[in-house]
């Protein structure tokens, strides 16, 4: 979102009004509005969460293990979402949790995004032999699972969440390739490609000036996408133990540390999963706005 | 159309060489000696390691060793497993059955639901259950599927106490599986209970792994219908006074099965990851759990052979999808 933001604001000096006319567009789709808010919220707790966080997320309280949330039987209002086995608080896990889910969706775009670009741009621009040569080891790479190669990879690069960040970024990388070539070649083939190029430009302001701006809609939603990805991957290693490691309040990795409670205390498995799901779930809305608002196609105008 | 398919089948080649390369030097990459890890705790005695690596060939030039390993794999020659000592050809295929049946029935789970909600989404178009069974399908998509694991098993197998919480069937049935589909097999064997042993083993994570499956298709269902539903053949078929339901039922969505059948054929790369979470959950013995179980213990060759079967999989699937893509749709084979 940040990178959509801050892309479309950079359109915004030489063609004012794009931005108004985003947001007109993204405003009448009421799931991404409120996916939005709730993005807010959660970048809000990302990058404050240790302040506002009633307990210490790492502190044990080892009087009140396993204690129910408020509203059953056995709850207080200390803990007010219960604890965990090692009677640390779950609200208080879970709010400085945010950090690292959103830390993981920012690194990963990022990685995977300018990566993804320039090789795209690299393959759109370059002579055919190069373009085969890139296309072919992208499909390479897309012919393992996703979940599985992040799986290799963080295996031997050795468990921790900045590998995992690493594996999944190479994992995700493909599609923005993909994507940014698609875009490249027929956007290169346009008259204002051709007189720029007349005009004298070279091949970086070509690449970078004249057709990166055009190809961004498409690459936008893709960020959106895989920010949601990311967050579900990186969960997902967490829970298989590749990923983050205890005591990190991670939210796959707080699951995987909960699994043998399941049948005993519900509170310590249902939250770490309803937050992944909430957070993952309006990005995805907000991605379904981003591309219904960004897609020329779509527009009614 | 011959060409079409020769010059898909060219970049199949180097595709599957690539794939060969990136397997091979994982486990090149992987840290730890493979030697000394098979030796274990106790260590081993340096004319013993000079031997082993002899024996496997470690001790000749990296590009040998490649091309060892890449004619090996083209004659069926994957290694043998470091922990079981068996090849792991035989390991994949004597376990792959158990995933290609909980796939298959995922499969079906997702394409039997999906199909009819993208359907009545988009014959709905804005209506209620339009908006109910998108919110739903967009909930499904963006499911953590391993926590949607633990609550069903919180919910069915821990205050219903309807299903058993792990593996394929009850301990106490034992019978030949000559085709290793549990279903099947209990079925065969005549035994009483163990078909429904066998299905009650199979509903959550069949449900589990169809989940994301489910929701794509449903999506895909909806926005190919609604496509279709604007093309002028649908709008002289109504003017003819055809009923709504054979308009929507038979000429639209024939029409519209074929994205879907793609979303189909491409989903067997997400119901292969899938399987590995739901498998590990569920302690299902197919590819998935094999593969993290070897991660875990260092198993090397497994690892190796392991992740270019799957790989080779996808890729065939993959090119299988786009043949019939070209058998289907003539623009295509143009390009």
């Amino acid at each position: 979102m940040d990178d959509a933001l801050s892309a479309e604001a950079e359109t915004v000096q030489d063609r004012p009004g794009r931005l108004r006319e985003f947001w007109f567009y993204f405003r009448e789709n009421r799931g991404a509005v409120i996916g939005l808010w709730i993005f807010a919220v959660f970048a809000f707790l990302a990058f404050f969460g240790p302040w506002i966080a009633p307990h210490d997320a790492t502190a044990q309280y080892r009087t009140a293990t396993l204690q129910p949330p408020v509203w059953q039987d056995g709850g207080s209002w200390t803990h007010i979402l219960g604890t965990d086995p090692l009677g640390r608080d779950m609200l208080s896990r879970l709010i400085v949790g945010a950090r690292y889910s959103f830390f993981v969706g920012v690194v990963v775009v990022s990685i995977a995004a300018t990566g993804g670009i320039i090789i795209g741009l690299i393959a759109g621009f370059a002579p055919k032999w190069v373009d085969s040569i890139i296309m072919r080891i992208m499909d390479i790479v897309l012919a393992f699972p996703s979940l599985l190669l992040a799986l290799v990879l963080v295996a031997i690069l050795g468990p921790s969440l900045t590998n995992a960040m690493i594996a999944i970024a190479i994992v995700l990388q493909p599609h923005y390739v993909r994507l940014t070539r698609a875009s490249v070649l027929s956007e290169r083939q346009k008259d204002y490609v051709v007189s720029a190029r007349v005009a004298g430009a070279g091949i970086f302001r070509l690449m970078f000036i004249t057709v990166l701006p055009n190809c961004l809609a498409p690459i936008i939603v893709q960020a959106a996408l895989s920010f949601s990805t990311a967050i579900l991957d990186a969960a997902a290693l967490g829970f298989l133990g590749m990923g983050a490691q205890p005591p990190t309040p991670e939210w796959g990795t707080m699951l995987a540390e909960a699994r043998e409670f399941i049948l005993r205390a519900w509170w310590v498995v249902t939250f770490p999963g309803l937050a992944i799901l909430v957070t993952v779930l309006a990005i995805n809305l907000m991605g379904d706005g981003l591309r219904d608002a960004l897609d020329p196609k779509l527009k009614r105008s | 159309m011959l060409n079409y398919a020769l010059s898909r089948l060219l970049t199949f080649i180097p595709t599957f060489i690539g794939v060969t390369l990136i397997s091979f030097s994982f486990i090149r990459a992987l840290p730890g000696d493979p030697i000394q890890v098979m030796a274990g705790e106790r260590g081993i005695s340096d004319e013993r390691y000079a031997e082993l690596a002899k024996q496997f060939g470690y001790d000749r030039p990296i590009y040998v060793q490649f091309w060892d390993y890449l004619t090996g794999v083209l004659q069926g020659d994957l290694g043998n497993s470091f922990v079981t000592k068996r090849p792991v050809w035989d390991e994949f295929f004597a376990l792959f059955p158990a995933t290609l049946e909980l796939s298959i029935c995922a499969m079906i789970f997702a394409v039997a639901l999906g199909l009819p909600a993208g359907v009545i989404a988009a014959v709905n178009r804005g209506k209620f259950f339009d908006r109910a069974l998108m919110s739903t399908a967009l909930v499904g998509y963006s499911m953590p599927i391993f926590w949607w694991a633990l609550l069903l098993i919180i919910v069915f197998s821990g205050n219903l106490q309807w299903t058993p919480v792990s593996g394929r069937i009850d301990l106490l049935y034992y019978f030949p599986d000559p085709t290793g589909f549990m279903i099947i097999d209990s079925l065969a064997s005549g035994q009483k209970g163990a078909f429904t042993s066998a299905m009650r083993h199979l509903i959550l994570p069949t449900i589990v792994l169809g989940t994301i499956p489910l929701a794509v298709i449903a999506r895909q269902t909806r926005s190919a219908m609604l496509e279709v539903l604007g093309e002028d053949y649908i709008r002289t078929a109504r003017a003819k006074g055809m009923s709504p339901g054979r308009i929507n039922g038979i000429h639209a969505l024939r029409n519209a099965l074929i994205p879907v059948i793609t979303v189909i054929g491409l989903s067997v790369g997400t119901l292969l990851a899938g399987a590995i979470l739901t498998e590990t959950i569920f302690s299902w013995p197919g590819i998935g759990k094999w593969m993290v179980d070897s991660i875990f213990r260092r198993d090397y060759p497994v690892v190796q052979g392991g992740l270019l079967l799957i790989a080779v999989m996808v890729m065939i699937v993959n090119l299988t999808v786009d043949m019939l893509y070209g058998v289907i749709n003539p623009k295509i084979r143009k390009r």
